[in-house]
């Protein structure tokens, strides 16, 4: 029995009984008529379709851009949705006027994305207003015509026509929003939270961020029952305790890079995440998808595995914990039931002389999959190497811990020999493939030169790349 | 003026073919391709598809009422399979439904037996074993053969070129909607409107007058929708013919990929003999063109790789061979460049192995050979009013090339595992289709009684910008307001016989047409309005900004008097303007002649840093001096300077196209076949118009602009190559593209890592 799904389009609201699998973009172009959001590759790699996704937080609504090809619409419950239909007022925004003025926009197939995109970045607080910044707008996006550099340039008209602008009113004063974005907040709280779209109890695919689930299965899903988890907010957060972090299964890549938690423990974070993933895919991309997703090269998992993560899985109330060192067991097989739910992933916060160095390597430097991945955890004490957790994606049918060169450099110095050393028992652990992304050989080179960048950028002072050469 | 249509885009109000809203009935085909590269069909059954709920229609080849052909230039290539498979992802059958998921379930359901034959996806191979498409060609200038012995120094070495996706952002889709009469309307999204004419008549088994083709426009083409968006046309002419009903097709991204044709690969050798103070003697190349299982516009692609066989240099003695081979791949097609910057690569890597050798810098000798006027290319051209010399020494001097040089050598100095590198790309193209016959094109202007115009040309708009261009055109011509300007949508009912919208020639070939009938118009209006005001010579009357002048004076009248006095007499306000572009013409026995109006020029610096540890690189910046005549609207030109750049870095780089041994595509999703983002992009992105280089062609001394920037991007190949060699300069390096991260540190670490032994026993 389908259940209807309230939210909000644009200014319009809407009550569907749509199925909860349904993309959000096939909603939109086909049931609302709204075409100005294109479908370029329905798998979050060239952004024509993204829309705004406006959530309550307390008083007011919150907006991020996401690909519309990636999430389902039973997640829309409660939300308030926007194309660039409800981006449009009277005069073109500065967001389009800007685009028009630089002469930005060639096919403008792309456009109607990307002026969402820019629209959603300007509406967030706290953010630079410059190329750096559009950057991370404009990143998701693929243009076939310009070049990129007549987009960046749109910084320049936003920092005059918008510049320190917060905060809704402040931009439908600008004209960058209509005016129906204030009473918005008010709107979402007239709806009655839901958290089952369909009521199965035994759904065929369970739902998190879906970026990856949508790309492998997106014939199957909109006809299926589903499972949103993401109506179960309380699967959401971040939380000290008792010496760990406790992350919260659904906690997207940017709501984790972006916590100060986390900054503490792995200051770089943000500097990996322009490499892993666009803004709009990080703002749907979570945690526990990425490590059930069990690919060989998540980089999250890469990284969790390094960070020696506890999971806590549930079934219904039954709640257990699994160290994720023994949650891979072949590829793409986790040790837990169907039913078992990811809901937690516990991390143990590092002491004052550990260090953490991540490294990936793709044919595209940035969004896009790795070639392979490694992250290091490691703690030393006068030099020497205490502890040692080596982790490398993209070698192995699974996310690999690399317990025999963990084993090897224990008890090391920290050396250019050391690391000499431990190059061989690297190539013994590691069984890389052959695919489209990389030859064998070259994972295999790749293996070696990640752990000399690891070494060489954590330890500066005892580790030069010349001395490998 | 801004350009005519940003507004719409970014409104999301531009509608795009599947945005405009669906007739009432409109029923959805998705294609059932071969899953199999090569092969004799053996059993086709179509049952359960056609038994699915909400099927309507599944079609095969024996279903096309007229002939099962849609080959342009060689006649080689099926709507629909019939007895045999050539590629992975060729048609075989469509089916047609009540909704595109439907219609792909039932594709789904299609079952299909073929006998395997021997695949080939290496043109080598193909050349190997008489697979040639055509006839090969080889253009001589000099004697190569004499010349050898007299060089200092005769280098050789070999190239692989890979291809490349044009990754328009809309896929290729058409809308075909039945008329009275047994009449089809088809809306496409294609740059060859009349080639989908021509072939949706002969496979209906129509007259071309009952096939009307609408193009409103495109969301991106870049060559890969001349040709390759016929097939869609006619299958959903087919579809809409059986089923008498609207029919749509939108490939998905897969599909496209999957079955669409691309840049077209190359493998090719080459031979260089030089002086030691790096003057050019000779050159030879042998190109092996791999051309996709049909002929498509291949032969004429291969055509142009000759004609650029020496880019920017005179070389006195040349034989530049080429053939198009025959491989089972998804016939290769037309992409921005058509064959030149293949061609541009093979030299440009000759020269770097000669500078190499010779301990020069390669930018040395480059700039000893550009071309100069009275040079003769390989095919007989004379240079007339070349560029070559001074926009590289503009950007020598505009860029600091020589401080450029000091300045990375320092850093190289310094720097152990960070390199960096750079190189000058000189381009030189040549203006007008090769093919003598297609630079032809018509216009049909109308001007309404409120003085208003309306404009169709044969010429697509696909984001560079042409209906921009045509407005800035017409209004200037008219002396009006570009307000009153409507360029319509390309129609085969309103223009006829249209050339493809490609070879960088739209707005010069359409934009002439439109002028001449303009022209046409003024003359009927001035001879009218000498009468009306009583003024002596009609050719002194002149419109500024919609006033009427005499002798530069003003009369009173205005152009909305003008015209609504002119229709009240009777005077007619509509005109059909025709235009060829005169002088050129080509000799194929001799292979000699003057296929080419102008030529463009340009030359670009690019500077690349290098992580030698990872091989990953950072592009830093590209610096250009481009001639472009004198520009229309310099938004659309830099625009398309910079997007055609783009493309070219991209395929020098991370474009990875990758075929397996069954001609299975591997790179067959955006997640595996990587294009370049705002980050790959340098922010420094620079470039400079050549002033003072008029080309009397015009439109008003503006000259083509779409093709040749991307050959800017083979730069990118050779600075990459400069930072290897700062690296590791022992090494040797591949001219291998594109140069991935991959060939990068593979190339940098040759003797690689040695895995270890299998232990008996251990798993595989």
């Amino acid at each position: 029995m389908a259940t209807v799904n309230h939210f909000y389009l644009n200014d319009e609201e809407i009550c569907t009984d749509a199925p909860a699998g349904t993309l959000v973009l096939d909603f939109v172009r086909r049931h609302a008529k709204l075409t100005g959001t294109k479908e370029g590759c329905r798998e979050g790699d060239c952004g024509a379709c993204v829309v705004l996704v406006g959530e309550l937080a307390g008083e007011r609504v919150v907006y991020k851009p996401v690909t519309s090809c990636l999430m389902p619409l039973g997640e829309a419950h409660g939300k308030h949705l926007v194309t660039v239909e409800g981006l449009n007022g009277a005069a073109l925004s500065p967001v389009q006027q800007a685009i028009v003025d630089e002469g930005a926009s060639q096919c403008g197939f792309c456009i109607p994305g990307i002026v969402v995109s820019l629209t959603g970045y300007v509406m967030q607080r706290d953010v630079s207003i410059d190329t750096e910044g559009v950057k991370t707008a404009l990143g998701g996006h693929l243009c076939r015509c310009t070049g990129y550099r007549s987009l960046k340039a749109s910084a320049g008209h936003l920092q005059e026509t918008v510049g320190a602008a917060v905060g809704v009113e402040a931009l439908v004063e600008r004209g960058m929003l209509p005016a129906y974005f204030q009473a918005m907040a008010e709107c979402l709280q007239k709806i009655p939270p839901r958290r089952s779209p369909n009521g199965q109890a035994a759904p065929a695919f369970v739902i998190a961020g879906g970026t990856d689930l949508y790309v492998q299965r997106g014939e199957d899903i909109p006809e299926a029952s589903v499972h949103v988890l993401n109506l179960h907010p309380e699967m959401k957060g971040i939380v000290r305790q008792d010496g760990a972090i406790r992350v919260g299964a659904l906690t997207t890549f940017e709501e984790f890079a972006q916590h100060p938690e986390i900054l503490e423990i792995i200051p770089e974070i943000q500097d990996y995440m322009f490499l892993i993933a666009s803004w709009q895919i990080r703002n749907r991309a979570t945690l526990g998808g990425n490590l059930i997703n069990a690919s060989p090269i998540g980089d999250m998992t890469i990284l969790l595995l390094a960070l020696d993560a506890g999971l806590v899985l549930k079934d219904g109330e039954q709640a257990r914990a699994t160290p994720i060192t023994e949650f891979y067991q072949g590829y793409k097989q986790l040790a837990k039931t169907p039913s078992e739910i990811l809901t937690e992933i516990v991390i143990p916060v590092p002491d004052a002389s550990t260090k953490i160095n991540w490294e990936k390597v793709s044919k595209r430097k940035c969004l896009d999959i790795a070639s392979v991945n490694s992250a290091l955890r490691v703690r030393c004490e006068d030099g020497v190497i205490q502890e040692a957790a080596l982790a490398m994606g993209g070698v192995a049918p699974v996310p690999l811990l690399m317990t025999r060169t963990n084993a090897f450099l224990t008890g090391k110095p920290v050396s250019a020999e050391t690391v000499e050393g431990a190059m061989p028992v690297v190539q013994d652990e590691i069984a890389p493939i052959s695919d489209v992304r990389g030859s064998a050989d070259y994972k295999r080179l790749l293996a070696q030169q990640l752990l000399m960048a690891h070494f060489a950028k954590l330890f500066p002072e005892e580790v030069s790349v010349e001395a490998f050469y | 003026m801004k350009r005519i249509d940003a507004a719409l885009h970014t409104t999301g109000e531009a509608q795009f073919v599947d945005d405009v809203p669906p007739p009432a009935d409109m029923l959805h085909a998705a294609v059932f391709g071969s899953p199999v590269a090569h092969g004799t069909i053996l059993m086709l059954d179509t049952s359960a598809a056609r038994a699915t709920d909400g099927v309507v229609a599944v079609l095969t080849a024996a279903d096309i009422p007229g002939e099962n052909q849609i080959g342009s230039i060689i006649q080689d290539e099926p709507l629909l399979a019939d007895g045999a498979v050539h590629y992975i992802g060729q048609p075989v059958a469509v089916v047609v439904a009540e909704s595109s998921e439907i219609a792909r379930k039932g594709a789904h359901r299609i079952k299909i037996d073929i006998e395997k034959r021997p695949v080939i996806t290496d043109p080598r191979e193909a050349f190997a074993q008489g697979e040639i498409i055509g006839t090969p060609r080889t253009f001589v200038l000099g004697d190569v053969e004499a010349a050898w012995a007299k060089c200092d120094l005769v280098l050789e070495g070999r190239c692989d070129i890979g291809g490349q996706e044009h990754v328009y952002l809309e896929t290729q889709r058409a809308r075909a909607v039945p008329l009275e009469g047994g009449v089809v309307r088809v809306y496409a999204s294609t740059q060859s409107p009349y080639a989908g004419q021509k072939a949706i008549a002969n496979v209906l088994g129509l007259a071309n007058h009952n096939v009307e083709v609408d193009v409103k426009r495109l969301g991106g083409g870049f060559g890969g929708k001349e040709d390759q968006a016929t097939a869609w046309s006619c299958l959903v002419a087919l579809a809409a013919w059986h089923t008498g009903k609207p029919v749509e097709l939108v490939l998905r991204r897969d599909e496209d990929l999957r079955m669409t044709g691309k840049r077209h690969p190359y493998s090719s050798d080459f031979k260089i003999g030089v002086m030691r103070d790096g003057m050019i003697r000779a050159y030879e190349a042998k190109h092996y063109q791999n051309a996709g299982a049909a002929a498509d516009l291949s032969t004429a692609v291969m055509e142009r790789t000759l004609f650029h066989s020496t880019n920017s240099y005179f070389i006195p003695h040349v034989k530049a061979f080429a053939a198009s081979c025959r491989t089972n791949l998804p016939p290769n097609t037309a992409f921005r460049g058509f064959g030149g910057p293949q061609g541009m690569f093979v030299i440009e890597s000759a020269i770097a192995k000669a500078a190499e050798a010779l301990g020069m810098p390669r930018e040395a000798i480059q700039r000893k050979n550009l071309l100069e006027d009275g040079d003769l290319f390989p095919y007989g051209q004379r240079v007339e009013r070349g560029e070559a010399t001074r926009t590289w020494d503009e950007a020598a001097a505009a860029y600091d090339l020589p401080g450029l040089r000091q300045r990375i050598d320092a850093f190289n100095a310094a720097h152990f595992e960070t390199k960096k590198g750079f190189a000058v790309m000189p381009i030189c193209f040549g203006i007008s289709f090769t093919t003598t016959f297609m630079n032809q094109a018509s216009a049909l202007v109308h001007v309404y009684t409120d003085g208003s115009v309306s404009v169709t040309t044969g010429g697509i708009e696909m984001g560079q910008g042409l209906t921009t261009n045509l407005t800035s055109i017409a209004a200037q011509a008219f002396g009006i307001r570009p307000e009153r300007i409507k360029v319509e949508s390309t129609n085969t009912t309103r223009v006829a016989n249209m050339s493809p919208s490609a070879a960088s020639a739209t707005t010069l070939l359409n934009g002439n047409a439109m002028m001449i009938a303009i022209e046409q118009i003024m003359d009927r209006l001035k001879t009218f309005a000498a009468g009306e005001i009583h003024v002596p010579d009609p050719a002194k009357i002149t419109l500024d900004d919609e006033a009427v002048l005499y002798d530069g004076s003003e009369t009173g009248w205005t152009w909305a008097r003008l015209v609504q006095t002119a229709y009240l007499n009777r005077i007619g306000l509509s005109a059909h303007g025709f235009f060829a572009t005169p002088d050129i013409y080509f000799d194929k026995k001799k292979e000699t002649g003057r296929p080419f109006a102008y030529h463009i020029y340009g030359t670009a610096i690019t500077e690349v840093t290098l992580d030698c540890l990872r091989g990953v690189y950072d592009i830093e910046s590209v610096k250009i001096v481009h001639d472009l005549g004198r520009s229309i609207n310099k938004l659309v030109d830099l625009g398309q300077v910079e997007g055609g750049l783009a493309q070219g870095l991209g395929w020098m780089t991370v474009e990875d196209l990758q075929y397996n041994d069954e001609g299975r595509l591997l790179s067959g999703a955006l997640a595996t076949y990587k294009v370049p983002d705002a980050y790959f992009m340098p922010d420094d992105l620079q470039v400079r118009f050549l002033e003072d280089a008029e080309e009397p062609l015009g439109p008003y001394g503006s000259k083509a602009v779409g093709e040749p920037p991307l050959m800017y991007g083979i730069g990118v190949f050779f600075a990459l190559r400069h930072a290897m060699r700062a690296f590791r300069g022992a090494v040797d390096l591949a001219f291998t593209a594109p140069l991935t991260p991959e060939r990068v540190l593979m190339g940098l670490h040759p003797e690689g890592v040695e895995a270890p032994p299998v232990a008996f026993g251990a798993e595989g």
